[in-house]
């Protein structure tokens, strides 16, 4: 073999195992989640392994989805003395819904107090509709808040925490921060401390709610920011509070605000 | 009929940031400590620390590693650990497994009991000294 073929050999050779590298350097590249923090505030999607996080990406395949098109349904059926359905007054929600749920938990000065999107529709539909409140918890109620909620997906939360809803989130704060249950801890212990450590199988997260109500695959269904709270507060053998309560109210606003910036993601998949 | 109030708790004494006396006249029993620190029906050590036992997944890791627990501490100092941490650290996140009182809105069925009896952090301390290998 003469000299210059020996070099295009040496030189095609080098090129091709550069490209091989490249390609796999490439593979190997963690996924961009800049999209699912905002400083060090963390969207759970953060802390999930691949194949929740293929779950979620695919609309197709989240299972969250079957709340979104039931949702649909009920925000176009007519239900209620007045005759009236959601859509009667609010037309199409990609229009008049898109943002709302980055909103919430809010101030409402009727109550006097806070509240947040699923109390918003139950009481939108006993006022307007003149409709039986919706079962916290329950299939439609659930489906009806994360099609709203998922309107918003995309958008960053933005609660307001000023004026009259401020003593609301300093209770709501404090409660963060208060230890409770035979296992004595409070939430900021794990979820503002730890995050990112590994509890058993599953890797802390810091408690973010941007994807609520959310597809838990350990609970099979959809479920609501109440219901994790509850779950949280028994896991720590604490007496839970109700769906709805005050408490639950005050302590969502305080997370929804510490989770301000991060985009929502209704209907996230969860462990 | 006396009313199921749960488990008696022992009273114990701390000296120098630990609990020299035993809770109990029985000597602890390393198997059965083995079975109770391993029960994942109740807030079994491995949701937040690692300990060796390969056959176990996922062990945590927010809190320190047991290997070697049983070099680092004696009993003493183990007991004071198990049964009243926030004694040597108010801020710390191991729960205490034998308090029943002086704690915040504990769900019902656990009022008045503790994690573990007076037994069970005897059997647990005798498991904890058998890890001296770090």
């Amino acid at each position: 073999m003469n000299r210059s073929l020996w070099i295009f050999v040496a030189a095609f050779g080098g090129f091709a195992a550069y490209a091989f590298l490249a390609a796999g350097i490439a593979h190997a590249q963690a996924p961009d989640l800049s999209r699912f923090s905002v400083e060090d505030r963390k969207s759970g999607y953060v802390f999930l392994g691949e194949q929740v996080r293929a779950l979620q990406d695919d609309d197709f395949q989240n299972p969250g989805m079957f709340a979104v098109d039931r949702g649909q349904r009920i925000w176009n059926t007519v239900d209620g003395e007045a005759g009236k359905s959601c859509a009667t007054c609010h037309g199409d929600a990609a229009e008049s819904m898109a943002g709302v749920s980055a909103r919430y938990p809010q101030f409402d000065a009727d109550r006097g107090a806070i509240i947040n999107l699923e109390l918003r529709i139950n009481e939108q539909r006993m006022t307007h509709m003149m409709a039986p409140p919706l079962e916290y918890e329950s299939e439609d109620l659930l489906a009806l808040t994360t099609y709203i909620a998922g309107l918003s997906r995309g958008m960053p939360l933005e609660v307001n925490i000023e004026g009259d809803a401020a003593p609301f989130f300093e209770k709501g704060k404090d409660f963060f921060f208060e230890r409770r249950g035979q296992l004595d801890l409070a939430c900021n212990q794990c979820h503002d401390d730890l995050d990112g450590m590994m509890l058993r199988g599953d890797k802390m997260s810091q408690g973010q709610i941007n994807g609520f109500p959310f597809y838990r695959l350990i609970w099979n269904s959809v479920g609501s920011t109440h219901r994790m709270f509850e779950w949280c507060n028994t896991s720590m053998r604490a007496e839970p509070f109700a769906y709805g309560s005050e408490e639950y109210l005050n302590l969502e606003l305080y997370v929804a605000w510490r989770g301000r910036g991060l985009l929502v993601e209704t209907p996230a998949v969860r462990r | 009929m006396a009313q199921d109030i749960g488990p008696e708790v022992v009273a114990y004494e701390i000296i120098d940031f630990a609990i020299p006396a035993p809770l109990t006249d029985v000597p602890g029993d390393v198997e059965r400590g083995w079975t109770i620190v391993q029960n994942a029906a109740n807030a079994t050590c491995l949701i937040c620390h690692a300990m060796p036992m390969p056959w176990q997944p996922d062990h945590g890791n927010l809190a320190p590693d047991l290997a070697g627990v049983g070099s680092r501490y004696n009993a003493a100092e183990l007991r004071l650990r198990l049964v009243d941490p926030k004694a040597l650290n108010p801020d710390t996140i191991m729960p205490a497994y034998y308090q029943a009182q002086g704690l915040n809105r504990v769900q019902e069925k656990y009022v008045g009991q503790t994690v573990y009896s007076a037994q069970d952090i005897e059997d647990v301390i005798a498991f904890l000294l058998t890890l001296t290998e770090e």
